[in-house]
């Protein structure tokens, strides 16, 4: 499903960051796991394309995203991914139907037949791409919303129209930042459900970015776990093997002392 | 063209002019200052910031030191003067010149607004729209610019009510020819000098009055400040 070898410093304010990291999956569902600052975010972005590595290569599926030595970089409106943002970044301009609209217009756009003259005005959207954003408005049951702007929705309303959104141009993959982390607790367990139900429906692989033990359960088929920009374990078929969420402080513990790291990574400090 | 007031008789030009004049440089400003803001929002580099100073510039210098670099590039033996003769465009002495002089003026206005605004927009949400397929075009135009919109807005209407008052920058470049290129505020100028104060009071109470109308209706369009 993925295959991601990138390298890559980063300078910010508190000095330099530098991210070294190599992640294969063929997992339908891949989740990262890690504490903030350890680069998990900057991989989505690079998946993305909204930063570009120093070097390296990023393959998702059949289509090679960057590739440093063959001079590949494909832009990110064409790379189709359905990255949904931590705070879920909905147009505040705009009702849930025309976010939902404008999704499905650019996909036209850049994937459907429209070239010709008029090529450069917006794609125009018909009876039967109406019928697909109703569609997928009741598949994320947010029918009700669709004349709403998002100021007026709660956040798990925000969560469901944000996925409905990136659904629309379907994706190659579907990232997902901290999906369930602005959430409280009893809506964390049915949003957990229902971007399980979904992901199945639609067929469409996952990158999963978290920092809670219980979204390891729920959705690893394969995890990475990270550190200081870089990977300290890759598990493949990790589903079930363990209960990570009662576990998980056991299973840290010893992936750090397995892998023999004399430096323990800072990250892991707070553990 | 003529009204009275208080039994004065007065000529409707200066304050014909002057709105076109406000109206034009505003417009001319909104989209270069727009375009020069898109350019330069949250860019950090050397070269970023002395073009951003460059953009600001006009808003610290006196009008008249803006006048005389606009004679330098437009006058008739100025940089540019052969090639606008060949265009057969005339800015010295004409209102078009009162035109560019109140643009450069009122520019720094909207750039300073614009970029504050755009930058103000959550780079999250035009991040999403590349995701999402949209072109950096469809980006500004769709996501940016109307997010942009109430501050980039009250930044024109801003430079419109100074546009009204612009005195020195025009003067140098346009003159003071009654009828021809004579603003409010040069027209002010004129009769004050003249020693027809009741004119000059007039005309002061005049514009005073517009420019409060401007700044009123702008605050009402844009929901106020509060």
């Amino acid at each position: 499903m993925i295959d991601l070898t990138v390298q890559t410093t980063l300078k910010g304010k508190q000095g330099s960051f530098s991210l070294d990291i190599h992640l294969q999956s063929s997992a339908d569902r891949l989740v990262l796991f890690g504490p903030s600052g350890s680069g998990k975010t900057l991989t989505l972005q690079m998946i993305a394309g909204l930063i570009h590595p120093r070097r390296g290569r990023i393959v998702v599926g059949d289509t090679v995203f960057f590739d440093s030595e063959k001079g590949i970089d494909m832009p990110t409106r064409l790379r189709r991914v359905g990255y949904v943002f931590q705070d879920y970044a909905l147009f505040p301009h705009m009702t849930v139907w025309q976010n939902l609209a404008f999704a499905l217009r650019r996909h036209k756009e850049n994937h459907a037949a429209h070239t010709g003259f008029f090529s450069f005005l917006p794609a125009r959207l018909e009876e039967k791409d109406g019928e697909s954003i109703r569609r997928m408005l009741e598949l994320l049951e947010i029918t009700h919303l669709a004349d709403r702007r998002p100021s007026q929705i709660s956040g798990g309303q925000k969560q469901r129209v944000a996925l409905a959104r990136v659904l629309l141009i379907a994706p190659r993959v579907l990232l997902l930042d901290e999906p369930f982390a602005a959430l409280d607790p009893l809506l964390r367990i049915r949003m957990r459900k229902e971007v399980s139900r979904i992901l199945s429906d639609c067929g469409v692989p996952l990158i999963m970015i978290t920092h809670d033990p219980e979204d390891v359960d729920a959705f690893a088929d394969d995890l990475a776990v990270y550190a200081n920009g870089g990977i300290l374990a890759m598990e493949e078929d990790f589903r079930g093997r363990t209960l990570f969420a009662q576990d998980s402080l056991s299973y840290l513990t010893d992936i750090l002392n397995r892998g023999g790291h004399a430096d323990r990574p800072h990250g892991f400090d707070d553990v | 063209m003529e009204f009275s007031l208080f039994g004065y008789q007065f000529s409707l030009f200066p304050i014909i002019l002057s709105l076109k004049v406000a109206g034009l440089s505003t417009l001319a400003s909104l989209i270069l200052g727009t375009f020069a803001a898109r350019l330069l929002a949250r860019r950090r580099s050397v070269c970023a910031a002395v073009i951003d100073s460059l953009c600001t510039l006009p808003m610290v210098l006196p009008p008249t030191v803006l006048g005389y670099y606009l004679i330098l590039l437009l006058g008739r033996n100025g940089v540019f003067g052969p090639a606008l003769r060949e265009l057969g465009l005339q800015f010295m002495f004409s209102w078009q010149g009162a035109v560019v002089a109140a643009t450069v003026v009122v520019f720094p206005l909207i750039y300073k607004s614009a970029k504050t605004a755009l930058e103000q927009v959550d780079a999250n949400v035009e991040k999403a729209a590349r995701t999402l397929g949209a072109s950096e075009l469809t980006v500004f135009f769709s996501i940016s610019l109307p997010l942009a919109a109430r501050g980039i807005l009250s930044g024109a209407m801003l430079a419109f009510a100074r546009g009204m008052g612009e005195f020195g920058a025009t003067l140098m470049l346009a003159g003071n020819i009654p009828g021809k290129t004579q603003t409010l505020a040069l027209a002010i100028y004129d009769a004050f000098q003249a020693g027809n104060d009741a004119l000059a009071a007039c005309l002061v109470i005049l514009t005073s009055g517009i420019c409060a109308v401007i700044l009123i209706t702008a605050d009402y369009l844009l929901g106020g400040s509060r």
